[in-house]
């Protein structure tokens, strides 16, 4: 209680590293590297990417689930709690019972052996002692949510049964079913096509009306992320270069990056036949980074200072950056 | 069109799935049916006929394969009734084909699952035990256990036990770690579902498939150890009998009285085929399936 004005979930310095072939020096990535965040309750904090910025290695470095060749070190405080050495036992109480995880391919997600009522109700019965009945009627319920049709006819039912949209329902039924604090969404939209995304998107924040609860949701789609997050955060390369809320992060990116992001969107108000405009050159190696600022080499505002990493610091109270330009960069390619 | 509709999965679980997959191959059947013959007829006979297997008749010896009173099969070199002492051997053959592999199973499943999802010290201390046991030369283990134990029949099943769960365990190690390595399986750690929890309910399951090959494929191989184990003499007491003592016994008469030899041989040979027949079906069945 005495940490009950703190953020729900601090994130401090927090890497997740894989050592080279020789385990020695040489070699090796920082797939995430040295990132601070906050998750405030009720709060939906974005994070946004391209594929390879250490986004899904993020969350799962969260959950104590990341790959066992990799060595994580900062700190996770849940409640100020410090996750990353907690004992198994501890971490195996908190996962799905307070921190809860959608991940991005409903296809691979669910086990193809067993009914959707037994996934479902795996968490529910180990975490809350809930009965089988107890249990089925909790998944019926949540099933009902988000808004699956014929629940109980569901349940019985194995993933191949079910569609892709179908399935990332059940995906975050399952997530939800022990009324988890902290939800996790690792790209729940990206595996499904439009009109399903767009329903997903719909009931997430439905589900987030009704739960409040506090959600990081990880994408690339900065369009998804308008519609649901309060607050954005951008990383590149592992590393956080940009933290706004979302409102003022669209309207005025400080970030060069963000700028390009935020610029190569496909617009309604620009001419079919106009080129898209990307951000040029490629996402970095992770083995190889610039010594100084990642983004430099694909940076069109880059100059001298920026062979030295920019530190991570605050330009109003709200918002952070990471970049040595002093005011926010050019609204390349974006509108009022 | 048809291959449209197989295309379509009409739903249910794997194995109904895999029972679909079977039931469209006609020579599994065929051998499914021929294996619940032979075991039907390995209960049944023996309570059935007047003859039984262990009483010596000194005036029906040799008696050939004949219709007469019911000796199909003829009588062996004590007057026994070979057809009584053929459906004794299936039972013992049979009975040491399954139980064997079961345990074998059982026990190969949860040590190569527990190593393959624990991983790390666990695995490598569970492997090098499987390792260490390979070493073990087989026949001369049971020559020093029944020399210690004396004739036991349990002791075939021990040895035999102790040896064909090795191969199980190295099998399930391997399928548990590309298990391992599925999306599902992080899904349900981000549950909190604890390990015990997830090698009985998301890792085993998705061994089934696998299990139940080779498992199918086991138990001739079992029947065939015991078969060489009997002939040897090391395998059950006489007067009872298995496939393998028979065909033994029937070998030394083989130039005088063939059918001694022939017809416990083609019950052996029957069996062993049928379930080799079945474990390839399975395969494809269950191959098919994940396809």
């Amino acid at each position: 209680m005495a940490e009950a004005r703190g953020p729900l979930l601090e994130v401090r310095g927090l890497t997740v590293r894989y050592p080279g072939p020789r385990g020695g020096a040489g070699g090796g990535l920082r797939a995430v590297d040295a990132l601070d965040l906050d998750l405030a309750e009720h709060e939906c904090l974005g994070i946004v990417g391209e594929s390879g910025s250490g986004k899904s290695q993020l969350l799962l470095a969260l959950l104590g689930l990341q790959d066992p060749a990799a060595q994580v070190t900062g700190s996770v405080r849940y409640r100020g709690e410090e996750l990353l050495d907690a004992a198994p036992a501890r971490l195996a109480a908190l996962r799905g019972r307070r921190l809860a995880m959608v991940f991005q391919e409903p296809m691979r997600a669910l086990n193809p052996y067993l009914r959707i009522l037994t996934q479902l109700t795996e968490g529910v019965r180990a975490h809350l002692g809930l009965g089988r009945r107890a249990a089925a009627a909790r998944a019926r319920e949540l099933l009902a949510t988000v808004q699956i049709d014929a629940p109980a006819q569901r349940l019985r039912q194995y993933p191949h049964e079910l569609s892709g949209g179908m399935r990332q329902r059940v995906m975050l039924a399952m997530a939800l079913m022990c009324e988890p604090e902290i939800l996790l969404l690792d790209e729940p939209t990206t595996a499904l096509d439009v009109t399903v995304q767009a329903q997903i998107l719909e009931l997430l924040r439905d589900v987030r009306r009704r739960t409040g609860v506090a959600t990081l949701f990880v994408t690339h789609d900065l369009g998804a992320l308008a519609a649901i997050a309060d607050r954005v955060a951008v990383m590149y390369a592992g590393r956080m270069i940009e933290q706004a809320p979302a409102a003022e992060l669209y309207r005025m990116p400080y970030h060069p990056y963000t700028v390009g992001l935020l610029g190569s969107l496909p617009r309604l108000d620009q001419p079919l036949d106009a080129p898209l405009p990307a951000i040029r050159g490629q996402p970095p190696d992770l083995t190889a980074l610039p010594a100084g600022c990642a983004f430099a080499p694909r940076c069109a505002r880059h100059f001298a200072a920026c062979s030295t990493r920019p530190e991570w610091r605050s330009v109003t109270p709200s918002r952070q950056v990471a970049c040595h330009l002093d005011g926010p960069a050019a609204a390349v390619g974006v509108g009022p | 069109m048809n291959g449209a509709a197989a295309a379509v999965s009409p739903g249910g679980s794997a194995w109904r799935a895999a029972w679909r997959q079977l039931r469209a191959r006609r020579s599994a059947l065929l051998a499914l049916g021929v294996l619940a013959a032979i075991a039907l007829a390995a209960l049944l006979v023996p309570c059935f006929s007047p003859y039984d297997y262990a009483t010596p008749v000194w005036t029906r010896i040799f008696t050939p394969p004949t219709l007469q009173a019911g000796r199909i099969f003829g009588t062996d070199a004590l007057g026994r009734d070979l057809l009584v002492r053929v459906m004794w051997g299936c039972r013992i053959s049979l009975l040491v084909g399954v139980a064997a592999s079961l345990v074998s199973v059982v026990i190969g499943v949860l040590w190569g699952a527990t190593a393959g999802y624990l991983g790390g010290r666990v695995d490598g201390l569970l492997m090098r035990t499987v390792d260490v046991l390979y070493c073990v030369p087989f026949i001369p283990l049971v020559i020093v256990l029944e020399v210690l134990f004396g004739r036991n029949f349990l002791l075939v099943f021990v040895a035999i036990g102790t040896v064909s769960w090795l191969d199980l365990a190295r099998i399930v190690r391997g399928q548990t770690l590309s298990i391992r390595a599925q999306d599902y399986i992080a899904a349900a750690q981000a549950l909190g579902v604890r390990p015990a929890t997830m090698i009985r309910r998301h890792v085993v399951p998705n061994l089934i498939g696998l299990v139940m090959v080779y498992a199918t494929l086991t138990v001739p191989s079992v029947i065939l150890f015991e078969a060489l184990l009997s002939f040897l003499g090391l395998g059950v007491q006489a007067p009872l009998a298995s496939l393998g003592s028979l065909v033994a016994d029937g070998a030394g008469e083989m130039q005088a009285n063939p059918y001694l030899l022939v017809i416990p041989a083609a019950f052996l040979a029957a069996i062993i085929l049928c379930f080799n027949r079945l474990g390839d079906a399975l395969r494809d069945a269950f191959e098919s399936h994940r396809g």
